[in-house]
């Protein structure tokens, strides 16, 4: 494969105003964008000109503004069709973002399969993000379908062996994060995936770590639903994507019920909107969701080949620098990196490095990730976690370094 | 970073380096669990009771913070042969002062809890200094639920 471009990290920063200001009197060197991701110049004035021109709700009126609202909603699954390579926008539906389709899919895929009995099984893996593990304990509450957990080792990589283990008839879904946001562990999903299908399984993607770094077509992941959250991605918080495919989809009985996700009411009995309309109950956030497609037009045009290797060298230089500090302990060892890299230092809680870290002007995250069950496996109660975005450059790392060298300092 | 140096005190690193009174304490008749879910912290205190209300032993094991390991730890130095009602007291002028609310000074006998007083301008670290003394009052109160920051 050809190189891709070197992206422009000059250009994307002036596109990005929350940059532009000092925290603490430095720099603001924002390393946290897989917590959120800071939004883009184009993402705002989306936002901004729904609340200033087209104010007005969707799918139900006829006045000039409802129709210029409901045109720019609707516009955002072709643009989310382009962005996932796909060809049917009726296979977007809108979520609040990951963890809501995980929710939507736990309540609604035993009407897909004809209901799920005692002895099923779901399989997740020890990365998981909570979002991918309590909203199948709750299923498992109601159901008695089983959580089956695939192992990661020392290294923070899925042990595959255990796949055949793990994945047998009695299996029904397999869901699982495609890059760890914990750890930066990009996972084999098409061996994964592959093991799942063998045996008939219904196979998820949790792309909130991948789809703001690389291509994550389904074309080439073969998969039945993916999901990721908007507000990783550029965009606001309040909207994301659950991608599925059709047939299933519309096989799916619809999870919330109110307004905008019916076709006809009575007392007696409701008929449901189609797909995915009837996956979209009430009036969503509709700015969030016309700002979602700014925000994948902006990862569109800048590149995703670009964006992707752009940040697996900034990744590398972290990861380099980390291993020559005396007292720097990395978490993990994954052989294919992306998002994020995780350490800890020896003697200090991540905590207390968090707010010296700020006071030097860099935000990183400390804590458990929402992984608690990875953080017990790996016997740590927290992790510092930084975490890269396209506007992260050289000097970014530097001044990441220097934070940590600083942070020693208060503590020698 | 003259700021950093004030919150992290050379006082609050020893006490988080070599806490008091840690380890758990056998003879305790009241305990209680306490977690700061945001960063983790997880912290037991362990209290023997007399008969006539004085907290005559206190002691802990943390996986915390340095905030919360030495606030812990200056905790049980301060409070340790004195009787609950006092204690109680003590704990809210430490809580108003971390928080904020009252800028009163401490009297001298308790000058130590002075070192904490900067923590007030770190809203996301009031808790981890606050958590021991919550749990404390949990154990006091015989109460089973885990003391939370949440
Ligand atoms: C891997 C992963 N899955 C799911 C989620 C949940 O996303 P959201 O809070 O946007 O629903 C996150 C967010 O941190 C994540 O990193």
């Amino acid at each position: 494969m050809a190189n891709p471009e070197p992206l422009n990290v000059s250009d994307l920063q002036r596109q990005f105003p929350a940059l532009d200001q000092q925290v603490h009197g430095h720099r603001l060197v924002y390393l946290d964008s897989a917590a959120t991701t800071q939004k883009p110049q184009s993402v705002l004035e989306a936002v901004d000109s729904v609340y200033r021109k087209d104010c007005a709700n969707v799918h139900r009126g006829v006045h000039t503004l409802s129709e210029r609202a409901t045109a720019r909603y609707e516009e955002v699954r072709k643009i989310a069709t382009r962005f996932l390579g796909t060809e049917d926008s009726q296979e977007i539906v809108f979520t609040r973002g990951v963890t809501e389709s995980m929710n939507l899919l736990a309540n609604t895929l035993s009407g897909l399969v004809g209901g799920f009995k005692e002895g099923d099984e779901v399989l997740i893996t020890e990365l998981e993000h909570h979002a991918n593990i309590v909203p199948w304990q709750l299923l498992s509450q109601s159901t008695g379908i089983r959580v089956k957990v695939l192992p990661c080792d020392d290294a923070c990589e899925l042990v595959l062996d255990d796949l055949d283990k793990l994945v047998t008839e009695k299996t029904r879904i397999v869901s699982v994060g495609h890059v760890s946001n914990a750890i930066g562990t990009m996972n084999d999903i098409d061996r994964i995936f592959s093991a799942a299908r063998g045996v008939g399984a219904i196979t998820i993607l949790d792309a909130a770590q991948s789809a703001p770094h690389m291509d994550i077509s389904p074309k080439k992941i073969d998969c039945d639903f993916l999901t990721f959250s908007g507000h990783k991605t550029y965009g606001p918080t309040g909207a994301g994507i659950l991608w599925g495919k059709r047939e299933l989809l519309d096989q799916m009985p619809p999870w919330q019920g109110g307004g905008d996700m019916i076709r006809t009411v009575s007392f007696e009995e409701s008929t449901y909107a189609e797909t995915p309309w009837k996956f979209e109950a009430g009036t969503p956030d509709i700015a969030a969701v016309i700002g979602l497609g700014a925000a994948l037009e902006f990862l569109d045009s800048t590149g995703r080949p670009s964006v992707e290797a752009h940040e697996a060298e900034l990744l590398r230089m972290i990861e380099s620098h980390l291993m020559e500090m005396e007292g720097v302990q990395i978490v993990g060892k994954p052989a294919t990196r992306a998002c994020c890299v995780s350490f800890t230092l020896d003697g200090i809680h991540p905590h207390d490095a968090a707010t010296i870290m700020d006071q030097n002007g860099v935000a990183i995250r400390a804590g458990h990730h929402c992984a608690m069950p990875l953080m017990k496996r790996l016997g740590l109660p927290a992790t510092i976690r930084a975490s890269v975005g396209v506007h992260n450059d050289q000097s970014d790392v530097e001044a990441l370094i220097q934070s940590i060298q600083a942070v020693r300092e208060i503590f020698a | 970073m003259s700021s950093m140096r004030e919150l992290y005190q050379e006082m609050i690193i020893d006490h988080s380096r070599s806490p008091r009174n840690h380890g758990k304490l056998q003879s305790a008749n009241l305990e209680a669990r306490g977690n700061n879910p945001l960063c983790g912290d997880e912290i037991d205190m362990q209290v023997l009771r007399s008969e006539d209300g004085v907290l005559s032993e206190i002691g802990f094991e943390a996986t915390a913070c340095a905030i919360c390991t030495a606030s812990a730890s200056i905790l049980t130095e301060t409070l340790k042969g004195k009787a609950e009602n006092e204690a109680r007291g003590i704990f809210e002028s430490f809580h108003s002062t971390v928080t904020g609310e009252s800028s009163a000074a401490y009297p001298p006998e308790l000058m130590k809890l002075e070192v904490f007083t900067g923590v007030k301008d770190y809203p996301s670290r009031v808790k981890c200094a606050t958590l021991p003394w919550h749990t404390l009052m949990q154990a006091l109160e015989e109460k089973s639920e885990e003391a939370s920051t949440e």
